[in-house]
């Protein structure tokens, strides 16, 4: 197919899509406000503006949820009842295991250093000139996609035989300094840190920007009385600072910790989810495409969503909250 | 989220007396010269992570023009050795990649993303306004379960739904990721949607109502123009998600190359030919030039839709 009529199917099928929805909008409307009595047409019309979505959800979330915790207790290829059995391989092989060790580093690592080190920054860069640009870059790995960040760390982690000239940044660094290369990605030690800290590379400039915020909410004259006081750089962001963003901090921790807890795309591009490096999200896919078996890789589903429910039932509460205060 | 308005905890520090002078005092004898260098470790700080940040993606800016020998050869970094040989730079790379089907899969994703943005901003804006302004049975319900829905990982829906796909035969068309991105993004879309529309003034829309104007007409004249802001935010935050994705393309459109996003076929570079570092290079960049632009120019939105967003699993 040449490059013309690519572009000009690729016009049509953008513009069948999008107009289409609007399409479908407009015309249930109008259909229903020229067809209908008023009084069934009080009646109706809700549901053509709710109904689609009230659909959509239903069709993709809350069947397949259901569905996904039924397929659990089924064998590999959903026919026969196998009771508790996916999750208690789920939960006791040993290679599962590791991923769940892995999980554990991940949220522990990864929620602790870009939340900690977000707020520092907030902090700083709150006291510079070049603010919005040091934020923009440091913000710009937000909108890399997890494929483009593991491409654009392989050139970090590259490996190469002692001797041979280093292509990778972090090796060459540490041959210079006389030590022998590190496979990065190989060695089981180090391998899961080398990925985490992809991960942190990326959420860091997330926690940043939130967090600025909330710094930036904090008053002036408060900060201006307590230096007036002689209190120090340290004690006023440990004392001040600290306390009166930490309802920022636990959203912004959250958000990470169910963002790790459903990582997947860096372990599957960087090793595959081999040498010790897999976590739940990845090895449910490994689960559903290698080994073909649909009942636990629905197990590992649902252990995934158990983990996030807490987060669930506070953003209801939250929710409900803030209708009250409305 | 804002700061409660609780008194800071200022236990610990020093009691007021004569620290106020010296303080007043201090400001006042520090030359400029002084002020700079008290603010330096502030200033290398900020400078060295910001740096920092930006050196993995610039290596790999450099690394993409280099041709394809020197890349498996010698570091990026070495082009500063001899900054004015512009022969160390070609544009081959990108010929190569596009030729390896980076340029379909770069035509694939706009396929992708663009109705993957607009069905769920138009899906989540109609509900959005049902939700705030109209009267039905089992209005809270429906806001209740969407807000419950923001958190449900993804993974709990991808058997179920491959399932549904291949039994109907549409598993590997774009109708298939258009609506399911539709979906997954839908109850950040209504969520933030909602609580804008019912932020906006209520004499507004009952005024239109006195007029005798219909909801269609209200929902299009008045509330979409002054929903602007959030339906830009959502915008933005649904299109870089959509684009960046790699989990639902790799599940519900399978490895034909007809269709497949950019993300996909980097990630079967990475998966297949991992070795050919010049494909790597250029086909990653391809495939940032889109979420950057939006970043750069719709900046502003995009944090205001990862603010809203922050809820969102």
């Amino acid at each position: 197919m040449d490059n013309v009529s690519l572009i000009l199917k690729a016009l049509l099928a953008i513009a069948l899509g999008s107009v289409g929805i609007i399409g479908i909008f407009y015309g249930l409307n109008i259909l229903v406000e020229k067809a209908l009595p008023e009084r069934s047409r009080i009646k109706v019309l809700p549901w053509i503006y709710v109904g689609p979505s009230v659909l959509l959800l239903t069709i993709y979330l809350v069947i397949p949820t259901i569905r996904t915790f039924y397929l659990s207790f089924f064998d590999n290829r959903s026919e026969g009842f196998v009771g508790l059995q996916n999750y208690l391989f789920v939960l006791t092989a040993p290679d599962t295991l590791v991923t769940f060790r892995n999980n554990i580093l991940w949220l522990v690592l990864v929620t602790g250093l870009s939340v900690g080190l977000g707020l520092i920054i907030a902090v700083l860069i709150d006291r510079v000139k070049y603010e919005n640009l040091a934020k923009s870059l440091i913000f710009l790995p937000m909108a890399i996609s997890f494929v483009g960040a593991s491409v654009i760390w392989r050139f970090i982690y590259a490996y190469r035989p002692e001797g041979a000239p280093q292509i990778g940044l972090l090796n060459a660094i540490v041959t210079s300094l006389g030590f022998e290369p590190v496979g990065w990605l190989v060695n089981p030690a180090i391998n899961n840190f080398a990925l985490i800290a992809i991960m942190i590379w990326l959420q860091t400039g997330f926690c940043m920007v939130l967090l600025s915020s909330a710094v930036k909410g904090v008053p002036d004259d408060v900060l201006e009385a307590a230096r007036v006081d002689g209190a120090s750089e340290i004690q006023i962001f440990r004392r001040i600072i600290v306390p009166m963003i930490m309802p920022t901090v636990l959203v912004v921790s959250t958000t990470v910790i169910v963002l790790v807890l459903k990582v997947f795309d860096i372990v599957f591009v960087m090793t595959g989810g081999n040498l010790g490096t897999d976590v739940i999200a990845s090895r449910m896919i490994r689960e559903m495409f290698n080994f073909r078996n649909y009942g636990r890789g629905s197990a590992i589903a649902v252990i995934l969503l158990i983990a996030v429910i807490p987060v669930m039932v506070a953003n209801v509460r939250r929710f409900r909250q803030q209708e009250l205060d409305r | 989220m804002s700061a409660p308005p609780i008194p800071p905890n200022a236990q610990g520090l020093p009691p007021k007396g004569p620290q106020k002078k010296d303080y007043v005092a201090r400001k006042k004898e520090q030359s400029p010269f002084e002020k700079f260098m008290a603010r330096a470790p502030v200033h290398f700080a900020v400078v060295a992570i910001a740096f920092l940040w930006t050196l993995p993606t610039l290596g790999l800016l450099i690394s993409s023009f280099r041709p394809p020998d020197d890349l498996i050869s010698s570091g990026w970094w070495t082009v500063f050795l001899h900054p004015l040989e512009f022969t160390q730079l070609t544009l081959s790379n990108y010929q190569a990649v596009l030729g390896a089907g980076m340029g379909q899969a770069f035509l694939n994703s706009l396929v992708i993303s663009i109705p993957a943005t607009v069905i769920p901003i138009a899906i989540a804006t109609f509900a959005a306004y049902a939700l705030t302004w109209m009267e039905f049975p089992g209005r809270q319900t429906i806001f209740i379960v969407t807000v419950g829905l923001l958190v449900v990982p993804l993974q709990m829906t991808l058997i179920p739904i491959l399932q549904a796909y291949s039994a109907l035969g549409i598993s590997g068309t774009f109708l298939a990721v258009w609506l399911a991105h539709a979906a997954y993004g839908l109850p950040l879309g209504v969520y933030l949607l909602r609580n804008y529309i019912g932020s906006l003034p209520r004499d507004l829309i009952e005024a239109a109502a006195v007029d005798g104007a219909s909801h269609l007409k209200t929902f299009t004249k008045i509330i979409v123009p002054l929903s602007m802001p959030a339906i830009a935010s959502f915008a933005v935050f649904q299109f870089l998600w959509v684009w960046n994705d790699l989990l639902v393309a790799l599940v519900y459109l399978g490895g034909s190359e007809q269709v497949a996003p950019v993300t996909l076929v980097l990630r079967n570079i990475v998966g297949d030919r991992g070795q050919d570092w010049y494909l790597l290079t250029a086909g990653a960049f391809i495939s940032m030039l889109v979420p950057m632009a939006v970043f750069f120019s719709l900046q502003r939105f995009f944090v205001r839709g990862l603010l809203a967003g922050s809820v969102k699993g």
